[in-house]
């Protein structure tokens, strides 16, 4: 239990670093090219103050991956004793993507003044697409744990491997897809939270509003896209994972006309869920497009291979209703920039996304427990048992209380220098065109 | 393909031993700088080092996914018995990288420097400290699967005179790299000076500690003589490296500064060499004359192809990259141009 929570712990921690620095360097080409195209001193303000905190997360992002590929053997060694030679093409692949992304970052942070305008701004771009290629390959990595392929399972034996058909199994695309625009979402609307909420205290309006405006696209974009990419992923969970959607609608019993359930508390032992609403057929209509066919509840699944269905349950409603507040935010914001150009100075709409600020990570949280204890009890689906994946070691917990203390800290710490960025942005940036 | 593989593990241990010994060897000096020129070394330091931080870490994850692709049994067993000092380096890792970023990233410059300061140094030290005590461990004999009771298996299996030698002595090399590196990149006399007599001290604490690890191996009865001199290649190497010793002393005095750079890292490659050749192919070597061998406990063939492929790629992408990385930027600090804040 301990190995679990430490290895949660450790994910849900680098999921958060990595999210922002795949994402920002985006942003941050965003307003470089704006800058090299409209030579506007406070675009390449925004750039330079971006690029720190990209900097920053990278490099926590970069140490807490290192972390990971160590605690995948100090935590799993049966596990990756087995499935390290069959899922390890993204691996070796991410390897080399993070490292060009190393590299341009290299360039890019040093490289004011000293390189060609548009080959700097080039390795910005690399940096934003070499770190999405990473984030890609280690979600092809962890959807293999959900449908592995690539390999035979004969008496307990691993035979025939191959680590493309594994690299490319059947739910690579639609989990990397969901992620990718996750990622985005949540990134948009986190950055675009802090610059509204500097707008709000009229700190630096103008940069401020352009660093808010290119933020929040990306945000509205992709949380409107979200949905789709949900979709494409619900219909691969239940065709490849039956337990796990199950889980995650709370869904008892076999049965046609499948109800969505929305919400409410799932009573385990009784089999039922109180306070929720039902809207009969509807899961059927999402999963096979036709409201009849019966969707398999957990009453057709061994008990022995439930997963925890309360903690996946409520984590999915998390995520599908936070996913929504941030669809409905995004629609409000197209509205703004096409009819209602006022809004943008409007305290209610500021403050709309400063609340916003917290959603598209708690979702992202939210999506990833669903799809690592919905995977439970397995850690690779229908082959491997979480429990027989431990080490042997004795004495988990002190190490689990050591990453926690150690992993706070560092969230603390890096909350806080942020923080100093950004008040430090009238001092260190000419952000006033007035003075200019 | 199974030796593109090997190659590239050995090239991106070297590697790591190199860019990244000397990049913790400079918290080390930093931490054997009194305090009045701390803040100077601390410049010249970041100004070096800054660009290519990342990159010179990266060599160790790719060295971690090589032996986790390509040879599952020698990681998993690996991190099951060196859980422990595997940990604490992790622990050296976090802080190590943290504190450089925020030093250089908090915008408001106040007393915390000196807190990220003192993080910095001491996880500079102890970082390759462990780094070494876990090579050590993994050809002292002591890992034993067999172990039936927590300390054996668990502590005792780099909890030795000798690991910790080996530790005392890789974190001196690293004092001495970066020592040897900085030389290069002094701005003026005094400080060349003072570098100087730094990587003559690291030279030092790096051949006693050397000694060290002869004495204990034969305390311990770990053949380590026999490794080393009993072979052609390990004597050669022991011999050219010892050459190239006295012609770097000789180099410095010179003031030649690229040249030093090439041999301190030659020194680290024969070094690697001598230490890993006569096992070869064996990697670990366990409790009771067991081992494990890079050739016997591969992974699957078709998972060694695909690891070979996929970094014969990268290095087509990644080494040209690199290369123009470190060259533009040795090219501007040549030119004495010394504004790297942005």
């Amino acid at each position: 239990m301990a190995a679990r929570s430490q290895m949660a712990l450790s994910l849900g921690f680098h999921i958060i670093f990595s999210c922002i620095g795949m994402v920002m360097p985006f942003f941050m080409a965003v307003s470089h090219f704006l800058w090299l195209r409209t030579g506007k001193q406070v675009y390449q303000n925004v750039t330079k103050a971006w690029s720190k905190g990209v900097a920053i997360f990278f490099a926590t992002g970069a140490v807490s991956g290192t972390v990971l590929s160590f605690e995948l053997g100090l935590l799993w060694p049966t596990f990756m004793k087995h499935a390290g030679p069959i899922f390890g093409m993204p691996f070796s692949l991410e390897g080399t993507a993070f490292f060009i992304e190393a590299i341009a970052l290299g360039f890019f942070l040093y490289g004011w003044k000293r390189f060609n305008r548009w080959f700097h701004w080039f390795t910005g771009v690399v940096v934003g697409v070499s770190g999405l290629t990473s984030g890609i390959l280690v979600v092809a990595a962890n959807s293999w744990m959900n449908s592995p392929t690539g390999f035979d399972f004969v008496n307990g034996q691993y035979t025939n491997i191959d680590p493309i058909k594994a690299m490319f199994n059947p739910a690579w695309f639609s989990q990397a897809l969901h992620m990718c625009i996750a990622a985005f979402a949540a990134t948009g609307f986190a950055v675009a939270g802090v610059h509204a909420l500097m707008m709000l205290r009229k700190s630096s309006v103008d940069f401020h509003l352009r660093s808010f405006k290119i933020a929040a696209i990306f945000g509205v974009v992709a949380a409107i896209l979200q949905p789709l990419s949900g979709d494409v992923s619900a219909k691969m969970v239940a065709k490849r994972q039956p337990a796990k959607l199950a889980a995650m609608e709370a869904h008892f019993k076999t049965e046609p006309y499948s109800p969505l359930i929305i919400g409410g508390i799932p009573d385990v032992k009784n089999k039922k869920v109180d306070y929720a609403i039902e809207l009969p057929g509807m899961l059927s209509f999402l999963v096979y497009d036709d409201f009849k066919t019966p969707v398999k509840g957990l009453d057709e699944i061994p008990e022995q291979d439930h997963p925890p269905v309360a903690v996946t349950h409520y984590a999915f409603q998390i995520m599908v209703a936070l996913g929504m507040a941030m669809m409905a935010l995004g629609v409000i914001y197209i509205i703004a920039i096409w009819k209602k150009k006022g809004w943008f100075e409007k305290g209610w709409f500021l403050k709309l996304f400063i609340l916003a600020t917290p959603i598209g990570f708690i979702a992202v949280e939210a999506g990833w427990t669903v799809t690592e204890v919905g995977r439970q009890p397995w850690i690779i689906q229908g082959v491997m048992r979480t429990a027989d994946a431990v080490t042997p070691m004795p004495g988990i917990h002190y190490s689990f209380y050591l990453f926690t203390a150690v992993y706070f800290t560092l969230s603390i710490a890096v909350i806080f220098l942020l923080y100093r960025q950004i008040k430090m942005v009238p001092v260190i940036y000419d952000v006033n065109p007035q003075t200019k | 393909m199974i030796y593109v593989v090997i190659v590239f593990l050995w090239v991106s241990l070297l590697l790591y031993l190199v860019m990244g010994g000397a990049d913790f060897g400079a918290g080390i000096i930093e931490l054997f700088t009194s305090t009045p020129n701390k803040s100077r070394t601390r410049r010249i330091m970041y100004n070096a080092i800054g660009p290519i931080w990342e990159a010179n870490h990266m060599w160790l994850i790719i060295a971690i996914v090589i032996l986790f692709v390509g040879f599952p049994t020698i990681y998993a067993t690996m991190s099951t018995y060196l859980h422990i000092p595997l940990t604490v380096m992790l622990m050296g890792i976090i802080a190590r990288g943290t504190a450089l970023t925020f030093r250089n990233y908090d915008a408001v410059n106040d007393n915390m420097q000196k807190i990220y300061n003192k993080i910095f140094v001491y996880s500079s030290f102890i970082t390759p400290l462990f780094l070494g005590i876990i090579a050590g461990s993994a050809v002292s004999g002591r890992v034993d699967p067999q172990a039936n009771n927590f300390m054996d298996a668990y502590v005792y299996s780099w909890l030795n005179w000798f690991s910790v030698a080996i530790g005392f002595f890789t974190t001196s090399l690293c004092g001495f790299l970066a020592a040897i590196y900085l030389i290069g990149e002094a701005r003026d006399d005094a400080e060349r000076r003072s570098f100087i007599r730094k990587a003559r001290i690291m030279n030092v604490a790096a051949v006693v500690s050397g000694g060290v690890v002869f004495i204990v191996s034969i305390k311990e009865n770990i053949p380590l003589v026999q490794w080393v001199f009993g072979n052609f290649i390990g004597i050669a190497a022991v011999g050219l490296a010892s050459i190239s010793l006295v012609l770097l002393w000789y180099l410095i005095s010179k003031g030649k500064r690229y040249i030093i750079r090439v041999l301190a890292g030659f020194q680290m490659t024969m070094i690697l060499l001598t230490t890993t050749y006569k096992h070869y192919p064996n990697i670990v070597i366990l409790k009771g004359g067991g081992h494990l061998s890079l050739i016997e406990h591969r992974g699957a063939d078709k998972a060694i192809q695909a690891l070979g492929i996929a970094l014969l790629l990268g290095s087509i992408l990644i080494l040209p990259a690199l290369f123009y990385l470190v060259w533009s930027f040795q090219k501007k600090s040549a030119n004495g141009d010394a504004d790297l804040h942005h």
